[in-house]
């Protein structure tokens, strides 16, 4: 190495001369494209960049330079050096785009195997539609009200004007829970005053009787019948009853109630047609129906399409409806004056079967995890 | 009720081409539930003639007796000549006028007719009965004989009225009155605006005091009753083909001319009668309640012994028939068969009874009438006396009777019922604007009389009992104008609140138990004692207190759940069984538990709103009815596959299923080793969490008894938990408080621990968290070590301990520090020894 400051020539600085510099610039590049792999090009790296390369080298020969020669080898040499890891850079990321595609190649998958490793579970549809039932009615306002399966006769009947004796009371099926004596026995017959009720709408007193009106409510629950169990019939069923008591409250406000709903439910061009009918607990009162869900009504009087949901007849019946009975608001503590109001009820099951097309109750009682699990969480 | 419709259009002028669809239409937009309309002698089609039987030839050598006949038919046949007909019936005599099909016909069922060869002859057509012509059961199984007068050749298919159309309405209990043709044709002509001819306008004599003698002793039981007494009647005398025809329609089986008139009377007039064999009647008759335990046959065969409350009819013997139910088989109108004498003359009675007092007989002696349904709905007590005319006059004019002059009328005094009414009450109920006049002209047309401006005073007819209230008049303009018509608007109910917090948790348990891979199932809560015994509850056991059901759907099952897991286990059976073995099912729903301290339920009034005691005393009266949540698993949870082994699903999914219920409702829940049934004894976790500061049992989980799992032919290693939704909801403490997060770095330290092998993990970690002071951020078991190295009967647990406070990077003695002091009060409290220390 040249003491600094001597007199020198640099032409006479072997290692500075441009074609040396270009020599060792070649042979990095030629390193670098030389080496297959990213171990290989790692070598050629510390070969030709590192501290002991010759480019290196050449620099530290840049300071012995006299200052009117420093310029120009300083400029040589530091292109060189750049252009060197720039193609350093250049081929690092050739080999590494290299490699990772042979990796991921390597790592790749059969995409398509099934994994069940938890089936997934479900809730049972009567139970997410009769809370789809419910939320249209929550959104508009109302309530969700409960009340007991085991329910005193006075609410269950009684409240609702059905009247002792009168073939009414007769029309339900009735289970009717035994009493127990002061002494522990059981009671004869019927006379606990205690029943399984046989639809939702004792809730309908409950809620009048907890609340002041004006009374929104909507009541999903469990009701029990003395049927048998077969294709069409459960002892155990289910019913959503809707309650609404306010000032003013008109047959008009039932029927446009019950149109939003079936719209809600069944899609925007659903309607609903009422029926004067008979129910203790309502006057007037009204059988209610829905258009067909499936034929929309097409299938009328065209024998070429016939449909079994509706029976060709082009309306579904969906339940009870009508004019809360002034009676029941009495009973209730309401005054019929002031007050008017509406109910209506039905079947839960009934809906799911001609919305989901099940042909067969029993499917809906059993819990057979094929039936339900389809279902998912929401319906 | 069934409605001929050709009987139908005798009272209203119906346009010839109103099918009994149109007419099914029309009733139904006025509220009668007409629910099919029967097509009779759908497809039939003649030569269908009266004939008259020449000659018989008996054929021998057959199976059965086979006769050949010729029949003259008239020139129905095209050629005049005698018909020649085989017939295998033998109910018919030559002279006898029968019905005969002929070639070319088509009977009901499509059954054509040809001649045919058959038994050696050939047979030009059939001499019928009543079935082939689907005219249903007379009850003589054979050739329909005709009554001698109508002429050969007459077409038989008019004279039988073997086409018609019949409306088969479901009467509502408030529409009594539809349970009659008049009824009916009432609501007829009004849907069709058409006037009514009312077969109840009779000219009906005056009472006079020679009738029958009749005796009401119970004028609340029986505000009314006519008798009229006919004699001379020809015991001989049959119903007039039109008059069985339409009984037979109607449903109702021909028996003998007086027993079928008062039938046709009643499905007319829709007024119950009864006719008395008067020589078999002794004395005055009487009406009065029963003797209890007094016995009467009724006309069924059936012994009755009656109840006090029981209204009856007497004679001088005692009770000779079941007031407005049942008549008694003493005073019976004899038929030609029968043992006694023919009946010549008869006493009718036309009677108006309370109507809860017939509901109440004909239930409690499970019997019920076509008489009985009528008086529970209501019966017009006005048209008493003009049934009772319509039976004499039948009775007169078909069996060749006479009237006697006296006509015994029993009358309570009855005050018109009226009903005072706004005049816009309809308008406010339907939400419509029919103005006064509308009301005023749909209110006359059901037969109200109706005076007054905006006050109407209303006074109802007689045969509609139902119409008590302003909204029972409403209902019938409403309907009248139209169920169709009503315009559909939306009331706007004050803002509401949304789901309760009760209700969004129950959901969410929902949710979370089907997120965890369970199914819901929803059971029957039915069941025996048998279950409970499976399950191996002991006698004392609280769940074997039920609430039990008088008419439950089987004996078996006679009592209300008071677990879910019967239930439930039964799904997992039932699954199991049909092929599903890797099963997750759960169910939410309420058990119902008896204190044993219900009171019976009072029967409260109505007519005010009961105070808040009484509505106590009705909640006294039921069981606890608390919500339950359960879940059961059998077979593999995690199942087995390319990616590795399954694992089978264990006690401690059941428990880890109750644990994620409780963390939906944000609460923590301590387990603790117990004793329980249906459970395994040595893998049976009591559940608590805390409610008011004290620990409440929450419910329990863990595999299922070997003996229970046996018991109830489950899967091997079954596991159940089941929980109380009601604790859990009282568990809830407030809001969740948010946690602080802490960037400072976390310091790690792990800690094996040798304990007895029976000491629960729980109290391990409940001591090193205690210990490990605030700087503990969680605690982790990671591991579970049994074997030779940590001494017999031992056990290693691991814990993964995190350490980091909130203000500063902890240093490598502060986290020892902590983790010394949790090893220190484990090893205080459980034993715990440092492994390796």
């Amino acid at each position: 190495m040249s003491a600094p400051n001597k007199s020198y020539d640099p032409v006479e600085v072997e290692a500075l001369k441009p074609e040396e510099i270009e020599r060792m610039r070649d042979e990095a590049f030629a390193a670098f494209a030389a080496a297959g792999d990213l171990d290989a090009l790692a070598q050629a790296k510390t070969a030709h960049t590192g501290g002991t390369s010759p480019l290196s080298l050449a620099n530290r020969e840049i300071g012995a330079l006299p200052p009117q020669a420093k310029a120009e080898a300083g400029k040589r040499v530091g292109q060189a050096r750049g252009a060197v890891s720039k193609a350093l850079a250049a081929r690092q990321s050739e080999l590494e785009a290299e490699r990772d595609a042979r990796v991921l190649v390597e790592e790749a998958v059969d995409v398509t195997l099934p994994y069940d490793r938890v089936p997934a579970g479900a809730r049972h549809p009567l139970t997410t539609i009769m809370e789809r039932v419910a939320d249209v009615f929550v959104a508009m306002g109302y309530e969700i009200a409960e009340g007991p399966e085991v329910e005193a006769e006075w609410f269950n009947f009684d409240a609702l004007n059905f009247v002792p004796d009168h073939p009414a009371r007769q029309m339900q099926d009735t289970f009717f829970v035994q009493g127990t004596t002061p002494d522990g026995k059981a009671t004869e017959g019927d006379e606990s005053g205690v029943v399984l009720r046989t639809h939702t709408s004792p809730v309908q007193a409950r809620s009048l009787l907890e609340r002041k009106p004006p009374v929104y409510v909507v009541c999903p629950g469990r009701v029990y019948r003395t049927d048998e169990l077969d294709a069409t019939h459960t002892p155990v069923f289910h019913q959503i009853e809707l309650l609404a008591v306010d000032e003013g409250l008109t047959m008009a406000d039932l029927k446009g109630t019950l149109d939003h709903m079936v719209q809600a439910l069944f899609g925007p061009d659903m309607k609903t047609r009422l029926r004067p009918n008979f129910f203790p607990f309502t006057e007037p009162s009204a059988e209610m129906d829905m258009v067909c869900y499936v034929c929309r009504g097409e299938s009328v009087g065209n024998p070429d399409r016939p449909c079994r949901t509706c029976g060709s007849e082009g309306w579904i019946e969906l339940g009870g409806c009508g004019m809360v009975n002034p009676k029941v608001l009495t009973a209730c503590g309401v005054d019929p004056q002031k007050y008017s109001g509406f109910a209506f009820g039905f079947g839960i099951e009934r809906m799911l079967m001609f919305r989901h097309n099940v042909e067969d109750m029993r499917d809906m009682v059993e819990g057979d995890v094929r039936f339900t699990r389809p279902f998912g969480m929401e319906i | 009720m069934r409605v001929p419709l050709s009987w139908l259009r005798e009272y209203v002028d119906l346009p010839a081409t109103e099918t009994g669809r149109d007419v099914q239409a029309k009733l139904v937009s006025v509220g009668l539930e007409v629910e099919t309309v029967e097509q009779i002698g759908a497809g039939l089609k003649g030569p269908l003639v009266v004939g008259k039987v020449l000659t018989i030839e008996e054929l021998e050598g057959f199976k059965k007796p086979i006769r050949f006949c010729t029949v003259d038919v008239g020139s129905a046949n095209g050629t005049g000549e005698p018909q020649e007909i085989v017939c295998g019936a033998r109910n018919f005599s030559v002279g006898d006028k029968v019905v005969v099909v002929l070639p070319g016909a088509v009977l009901p069922g499509d059954f054509a007719i040809a001649a045919r060869k058959t038994y050696g002859k050939t047979s030009h057509g059939m001499i019928c009965s009543t079935d082939e012509l689907g005219m249903g059961d007379d009850g003589t199984h054979g050739i329909i004989v005709l009554p001698p007068e109508h002429e050969v050749g007459t077409d038989a298919i008019e004279l039988l009225q073997l086409v018609d159309e019949v409306l088969d309405i479901a009467v509502t209990p408030d529409r009594g009155y539809c349970l009659s043709m008049r009824g009916v044709a009432r609501e007829t002509a009004t849907a069709y605006g058409l006037p009514l001819r009312d077969p109840a306008l009779l000219d009906v004599p005056a009472p006079n005091a020679y009738g029958y003698p009749v005796q009401i002793s119970d004028p609340i039981g029986c505000d009314r009753f006519t008798a009229r007494t006919v004699t001379g009647l020809q015991p001989e005398a049959r119903s007039p083909i039109w008059m069985q025809r339409r009984l037979q329609k109607a449903g109702m089986r021909p028996i003998s001319l007086a027993v079928d008139i008062t039938n046709y009377v009643m499905l007319e007039l829709g007024q119950p009668l009864h006719a008395y064999d008067r020589n078999r009647v002794d004395g005055p008759i009487g009406v009065r309640r029963a003797t209890q335990g007094e016995k009467l046959t009724t006309l069924d065969g059936t012994v009755r012994v009656l109840d006090a409350e029981d209204l009856v009819i007497t004679d001088n013997r005692g009770p000779i028939g079941l007031a407005g139910v049942m008549g008694g088989a003493n005073t019976e109108i004899a038929d030609a068969d029968g043992e006694h004498a023919l009946t010549t003359e008869v006493v009718v009675e036309a009677a108006h009874f309370d109507a809860i007092s017939i509901a109440r007989t004909a239930r409690r002696h499970k019997l019920s009438s076509e008489a009985s349904k009528r008086f529970e709905r209501g019966v017009d007590p006005q048209a008493a006396a003009a049934a009772a005319q319509r039976t004499v006059d039948l009775l007169v004019l078909l069996a060749g009777g006479t009237a006697e002059a006296g006509v015994t009328e029993i009358t309570a005094p009855h005050a018109p019922r009226t009903i005072a009414m706004p005049a816009n009450h309809p308008d406010k109920v339907a939400g419509v604007e029919y103005g006064r006049e509308t009301v005023v002209r749909r209110l006359q047309e059901v037969g109200c009389d109706v005076y007054g401006q905006d006050e109407l005073i209303v006074t109802v007819p007689s045969w509609r009992p139902d119409l008590n209230e302003p909204n029972d008049l409403a209902e019938e303009v409403i309907r009248l104008e139209g169920y169709e018509n009503l315009p559909s608007t939306l009331p706007t109910p004050p803002s509401g609140r949304g789901l309760t917090d009760r209700q969004r948790l129950h959901r969410r348990i929902g949710r979370a138990l089907a997120g965890a891979g369970y199914v819901e199932a929803l059971s029957y809560p039915f069941i025996g004692d048998a279950v409970l015994d499976q399950l191996g509850l002991e006698a004392d056991d609280d769940r074997r207190r039920t609430v039990k059901l008088v008419n439950p759907i089987s004996d078996e099952e006679p009592a209300l759940r008071t677990t879910l897991l019967p239930g439930l286990l039964g799904a997992l059976r039932r699954n199991d069984g049909r092929g599903s073995h890797d099963l997750a099912l759960f169910e939410t729903g309420l058990v119902f538990r008896p204190t044993g301290e219900e009171t019976p339920a009072v029967r409260l009034p109505v007519d005010r709103r009961p105070t808040d005691e009484e509505i106590a005393g009705l909640d006294a009266a039921l069981p606890r009815q608390p919500r339950r949540a359960a879940v059961v698993l059998a077979g593999a949870r995690e199942q087995a596959g390319w990616w590795g082994k399954g694992t089978p699903a264990t006690w401690a999914d059941a428990v880890e299923a109750a644990r994620s219920i409780a963390a939906e409702a944000g609460v923590e829940v301590t387990v603790r080793a117990d004793q329980h049934a249906p459970w395994h004894p040595g893998r049976c976790a009591a559940l608590y969490v805390t409610v008011n500061g004290e620990e409440t049992l929450f419910g329990h989980a863990g595999e299922l008894h070997p003996r229970v799992i046996k018991a109830l032919h489950l899967p091997e290693r079954t596991c159940a938990a089941e929980v109380e939704l009601d604790v859990l909801e009282q568990a809830v403490d407030g809001a969740l408080q948010a946690p602080r997060i802490s960037t400072f770095p976390v310091a790690t330290q792990d800690v094996a621990l040798v304990v007895a092998g029976d000491v629960p993990a729980a109290d391990v970690e409940r001591a090193l968290r205690e210990g490990a002071g605030e700087l503990l951020e969680s605690l982790r078991l990671f591991d579970v070590f049994t074997g030779e190295q940590i001494g017999e009967g031992n056990k290693s647990l691991a814990y993964a301990l995190r350490f980091r406070a909130p203000d500063r990077t902890l240093t490598v003695d502060e986290a020892s520090a902590a983790r010394d002091s949790a090893v220190a009060l484990a090893a205080e409290r459980t034993g715990a020894v440092l492994r390796g220390a």
